[in-house]
């Protein structure tokens, strides 16, 4: 059954659009990789997932929860969104951990301000997290002590910390250095095995190859080609997927 | 007059500034903060106004706002309030210059918050939207992600400006003089005009720095305080 169904999401800024009508849904344990060139919308779409901007029209659904309906006019309420929020977790680009907090409580602070449970129920749950992503030495740390890698592996605990259904990466190794992306992306892989369900923006295009379930090629703002890898990857149907991942290689 | 009697007729002196000091300090710094978020607002007319009072306070000089205090009730409105309560406190309290004081502590407190207010605007600002998405994406209200996640990171921004204008300030309590206040400086004045002793005006110096040099050491422990983290 499909954890999430986006129908003919649009959204436009100021006269540009640059979503125009993506549809396309996602099973409880799949990943689906996000690739296409920049400026296609794929961030834009990841904010609209995460309520960071409203689309104009389409809906959004988690489950039976239909969370956003353009159809229904009437704007939903600031604790409306935060709830829908909760839904989805996101991984930035740029990690924006909280330089003032070490990578315990980088962790804990959003559980403990929402009061997801008791204080040692939630941390020993971080605990669990941080070992998932293999910082348990860094635990007391502060994200200016950390490597990109590192801090970014902090990033995904912290989202995976708030047991989002669905999780969001937006190119997570694209502000790392080469010898640094490894240890992100063999994270994420951990957590496709480990059953998560995940959305990832990436320009990896082996990693994509290999961990996900379904490709969806972005351009212009539509889904211009979506698939198995095999599918996408061996054998795409479109011009502008070819095109894509021809120079995608070209530049390795 | 002995070096003991002329000290202690300047430390009378400076504490009349560092009374200003002091008052300016806890008025004009929470003052500055509704400033700020005005100056910030997403309400345009409440913007605008925010910004000419906060340039109009700014780009004219202080010891003409304590002028204009001291004396546009008289003049407007023919009650010279300030006069009034000069003469009401020293005749019921036996304490002088209440009045010009008071005026002073107006002009002081409104114009350092307007220093202040740009300061904060400035360290608000400066934060990155990715710290408010951050929370956000985590499902925090935004009184939470102000209180637990900006307000650290902008103390931190502030504190070596701030810093700077505190230390204008204790400097700037030297205006007060203009209106008759007896601060450390109309104080020395007055040993020059009737005893004709110049030194103690030079001398007057030698309180500002030692009280400068222990806010330096205040303000650079809070600095190191907050050295633990970058942003
Ligand atoms: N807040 C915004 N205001 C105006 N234009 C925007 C905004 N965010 C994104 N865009 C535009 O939308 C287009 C798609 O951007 P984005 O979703 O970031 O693409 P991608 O992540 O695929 O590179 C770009 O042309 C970008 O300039
Ligand atoms: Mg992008």
């Amino acid at each position: 059954m499909a954890i999430l169904e986006v129908k003919n999401i649009k959204k436009s800024f100021g006269k540009t659009e640059v979503l125009k009508g993506i549809s396309f849904s996602l099973n409880e344990g799949e990943v689906i990789s996000l690739i296409g060139s920049s400026g296609s919308g794929k961030t834009t779409l990841l904010r609209c997932l995460n309520f960071l901007e409203t689309p104009d029209s389409g809906t959004i659904s988690v489950g039976d929860n239909v969370l956003f309906d353009g159809e229904n006019s009437k704007a939903l309420t600031d604790n409306e969104i935060r709830e829908n929020r909760l839904h989805f977790g996101l991984v930035f680009q740029s990690f924006n951990l909280f330089p003032q907090y070490n990578v315990l409580d980088n962790v804990t602070l959003a559980p403990k301000l929402l009061k997801k449970g008791s204080t040692e129920e939630i941390e020993q749950n971080a605990r669990a997290l941080i070992d998932k992503v293999g910082l348990t030495e860094k635990i007391g740390n502060y994200p200016c002590e950390l490597s990109g890698g590192q801090q970014q592996r902090v990033a995904i605990a912290r989202a995976l910390a708030m047991n989002p259904d669905i999780l969001c990466f937006d190119e997570p190794t694209s502000a790392l250095d080469p010898e640094l992306t490894g240890e992100v992306l063999r994270v994420i892989k951990g957590l496709k095995e480990s059953g998560s369900t995940m959305i990832v923006v990436t320009h990896e295009m082996e990693f994509a190859k290999n961990v996900s379930d379904k490709i969806i090629f972005m351009a212009d703002g539509v889904i211009e080609e979506m698939g198995t890898p095999e599918q996408i990857f061996e054998n795409p149907q479109s011009d502008k997927t070819r095109h894509f991942l021809q120079n995608s290689l070209e530049k390795i | 007059m002995s070096f003991l009697e002329v000290t202690s007729f300047l430390w009378d002196g400076f504490m009349v500034s560092l009374l200003i000091f002091a008052v300016t300090l806890l008025c004009g710094a929470p003052l500055g903060l509704p400033i700020a978020f005005c100056s910030m607002s997403r309400w345009k007319p409440l913007k605008v106004i925010s910004k000419i009072f906060v340039w109009i306070v700014r780009g004219v000089p202080l010891m003409l706002q304590i002028f204009i205090i001291y004396y546009v009730p008289g003049l407007l409105f023919d009650f010279p309030l300030f006069s009034h309560v000069d003469r009401y406190v020293s005749i019921n309290f036996g304490i002088a210059d209440a009045g010009r004081i008071l005026a002073v502590l107006i002009a002081f407190t409104i114009n350092y918050a307007c220093y202040f207010s740009e300061i904060y605007r400035g360290g608000i600002e400066s934060i990155s939207k990715g710290q408010y998405e951050a929370g956000y994406v985590l499902g925090l209200t935004k009184s939470q992600i102000f209180k637990k996640i900006i307000l650290k990171q902008v103390i931190k921004r502030i504190v070596p400006p701030m810093s700077n204008e505190i230390i204008t300030l204790i400097k700037d309590t030297a205006l007060a003089n203009c209106i008759m206040v007896c601060e450390i400086i109309k104080q020395a004045k007055e040993l020059a005009a009737t005893k004709a002793l110049i030194w103690p005006l030079f001398f007057t110096g030698v309180f500002y720095l030692i009280f400068v040099g222990l806010l330096t050491i205040i303000l650079g422990r809070v600095e190191k305080k907050l050295d633990y983290f970058k942003s």
